[in-house]
């Protein structure tokens, strides 16, 4: 029982960061219909800010300084996104497949460029004890990097809630993703919000690539993590129902559930670590064939 | 090909509101079409007898033209070809973005592996063996994922091949060798296709083999259920008004492209001589024949052979410039990028489609039709 409570919470800390992963790519597609493989490439981007700035943080690895590594990463992948945008996706406007080709390229040069600098091998990103520590409740010893994540990811989903209800980008955000050419003709420059929505996505991104690192790689950091992350939040999305917030963060708890039960009990038996992965595979397939659309997507 | 249109040939009057436009060639005249192929395919048939040295150009560590490392990697080239013809198919000409392609590449090099080196059988029936695998998981795979498009089937072909890549690397039965892939047991191969002698012979086979896919694929994409997959690409609505069934073409299209993959894979494995996870089922590679297609010219054929002998060939000798003694004296900032093939093709894919959208069969045309005067 404390090993099922145990495997629980890493599961909905796993789907915390798919959730923020997930989050990005389906705000960036619902809005302008682009899927982003670039995104792999703004997780790693992540890590590795998170990883300079923790390395500059040696004497002060107090609460406060997980919280500027924290902040960093998300930055790096806002700043990032923010660029590809204006510079790659903007001069493709109304050309989707050029939209993804290049998302593509630039995934490609961006993990050839951090093997360039970075070698192949793992760096090591300085983390406060509070987050690599364990807690015991009731006799269930849960690690506490897991309510980190987790709870980053209730942040976000109720920042991004709030935003999209509330705001005045949110609301143009929303109707963009209903009908862009009527926001358009309303007289909203519609352009601004593309490159919001890469932004904000950007920085989910940035976040859950040192997320990832700290709380389920040991800490470490290497060139190829996002892209490997990449696909999970892909199926998160197509499972969730494409554009859909809500949809996302409901698939993204499902399937990171899925991934460690499968793992720790059919998996660990019988020798196939990756189980856990292929049954992710198989409720995507499942959830297709019943429910094209997704979850909770919408009828397009 | 007729079955899937009721057995009779559709009348050109339908075939051309099918498809929106006639398909006609303009240009050059007849003999050049074909005389200008037929030369390129000879210098490369010849190329093994080219023992004179060509400086800087190769990309095998010696500098001479019939070196084994040169051979092996057009070789290779002429393998990714083939797989980029298939996925020219599916993608080019009939509009379906398949991120699986992968999947059926692993099956042909990992079936054909192990019924080689774990079972021992002879070259031919674990050829057909392998072949009838692909057939099936094709079909199979193939039938489920067409029930979604775009974006979607995009997703799942590539959620499949993913899951292929898991079971390989999970090594189940000790079958696939997990991570380190499996090697290629040559004892009952024929004897010109092993040893140091072999490579000219494995590099001719390869070149064969991306010959008989491009006629087998020019002469799908010219029938008549390929003018139908011209005409799903631009409007799958407009077929099904003019009675057509897509489905049926729909998987047609993804069966040939999944076949030429897991032929590639075969012959892959009989070039390299074993398979790996890394090389032969990563996702990588599906995104590397995309970028072939994508830098040779979408839909053209000869566009997605010519970026997949490109791409290979820059792979390499990118690699063996980075390792030049005098590249290691460049300043970091130059150094680090330049090091990287993967940075510089990515790079060079992205400059393309931002301003060559045709590739390279896109360029070639303008040149052409710059030089009539027109």
């Amino acid at each position: 029982m404390t090993t099922f409570v145990a495997i629980t919470v890493s599961g909905l800390a796993l789907g915390a960061v798919y959730f923020l992963i997930a989050a990005g790519l389906s705000l960036i597609y619902g809005l302008m219909g682009v899927l982003n493989f670039a995104h792999g490439a703004f997780l790693t981007l992540g890590g590795y800010a998170g990883w300079a700035v923790a390395q500059q943080l040696t004497a002060a690895r107090g609460g406060a300084g997980f919280l500027l590594t924290a902040g960093a990463a998300a930055l790096a992948g806002a700043a990032v996104a923010a660029a590809t945008e204006l510079l790659l996706i903007r001069p493709l406007y109304g050309r989707q497949i050029a939209q993804i080709l290049v998302t593509i390229g630039l995934d490609l040069a961006l993990v050839g460029l951090l093997l360039g600098a970075f070698g192949s091998n793992s760096r090591a990103i300085g983390v406060p004890a509070w987050v690599t520590g364990v807690t015991a409740i009731g006799g269930v010893r849960i690690p506490d990097g897991d309510f980190v994540a987790f709870g980053a990811g209730l942040a976000v989903l109720g920042a991004l809630t709030w935003f999209l209800r509330r705001t005045r980008y949110g609301i143009i955000i929303r109707a963009g993703a209903e009908n862009r050419d009527m926001v358009r003709a309303l007289g909203v420059d519609v352009g601004r919000a593309f490159t919001l929505v890469f932004t904000v996505g950007g920085a989910a991104a940035g976040l859950a690539g040192l997320l990832n690192s700290v709380v389920f790689s040991g800490a470490l950091v290497d060139p190829t993590q996002g892209d490997q992350l990449l696909i999970f939040a892909f199926i998160v999305v197509v499972i969730g129902g494409l554009g859909s917030i809500a949809g996302s963060a409901l698939a993204a708890v499902v399937v990171g559930l899925v991934q460690v039960y499968v793992g720790f009990y059919a998996g660990g038996g019988a020798g196939l670590a990756q189980l856990g992965n292929v049954s992710v595979v198989l409720v995507l397939a499942v959830v297709l064939l019943v429910r094209p659309r997704g979850l909770l997507g919408g009828s397009t | 090909m007729t079955g899937l249109t009721g057995g009779s040939r559709l009348p050109e009057a339908v075939l051309t509101r099918l498809t929106g436009q006639r398909q006609t060639v303009t240009g050059r005249p007849g003999w050049r079409r074909v005389a200008a192929p037929l030369v390129v395919l000879a210098i490369f048939a010849l190329l093994p007898f080219a023992g004179f040295a060509v400086p800087w150009v190769l990309p095998g560590p010696v500098d001479v033209v019939n070196s084994a490392g040169t051979l092996e990697v057009l070789g290779l080239g002429f393998v990714f070809a083939s797989v980029a013809l298939g996925f020219d198919v599916l993608f080019g000409f009939t509009g379906l973005l398949s991120f699986g392609q992968v999947l059926y590449f692993a099956a042909g090099a990992y079936v054909l592996d192990i019924a080689l080196s774990v079972w021992h059988w002879a070259l031919l029936p674990a050829l057909a063996v392998t072949a009838a695998a692909g057939l099936a998981l094709a079909l199979v795979l193939g039938a489920l994922c067409l029930r979604v498009r775009g974006i979607a089937f995009a997703m799942v072909t590539l959620a499949f091949a993913q899951a292929g890549y898991y079971l390989i690397e999970d090594n189940p039965h000790g079958l696939t060798g997990g991570d380190t892939g499996l090697v290629m047991a040559a004892g009952r191969l024929p004897p010109q296709l092993v040893g140091v002698a072999s490579t000219r012979n494995l590099y001719w086979l390869a070149l064969v083999f991306l010959v008989a896919v491009y006629a087998v694929t020019w002469l799908a994409t010219e029938s008549v259920t390929g003018r139908v997959w011209l005409a799903i690409r631009e409007s799958e609505r407009r077929a099904e008004v003019l009675g057509l069934r897509p489905f049926g073409f729909r998987l047609a299209s993804f069966v040939f492209s999944s076949l030429l993959a897991t032929a590639g894979g075969m012959v892959y494995l009989l070039l390299v001589g074993t398979a790996a996870p890394a090389s032969v089922a990563s996702t990588t590679v599906t995104i590397s024949v995309l970028v072939m297609v994508v830098l040779g010219g979408v839909g053209t054929r000869w566009g997605a052979v010519a970026g997949a002998i490109v791409y290979v060939y820059l792979q390499q000798y990118l690699l063996k410039i980075a390792a030049e003694p005098s590249f290691g004296s460049l300043p970091a900032p130059l150094r680090v990028p330049l090091s990287q093939p993967d940075f510089l093709l990515g790079v060079i894919f992205v400059l393309f489609v931002l301003f060559v959208p045709g590739g390279i069969a896109g360029l070639a045309g303008r040149v052409r039709l710059r030089r009539e005067g027109r």
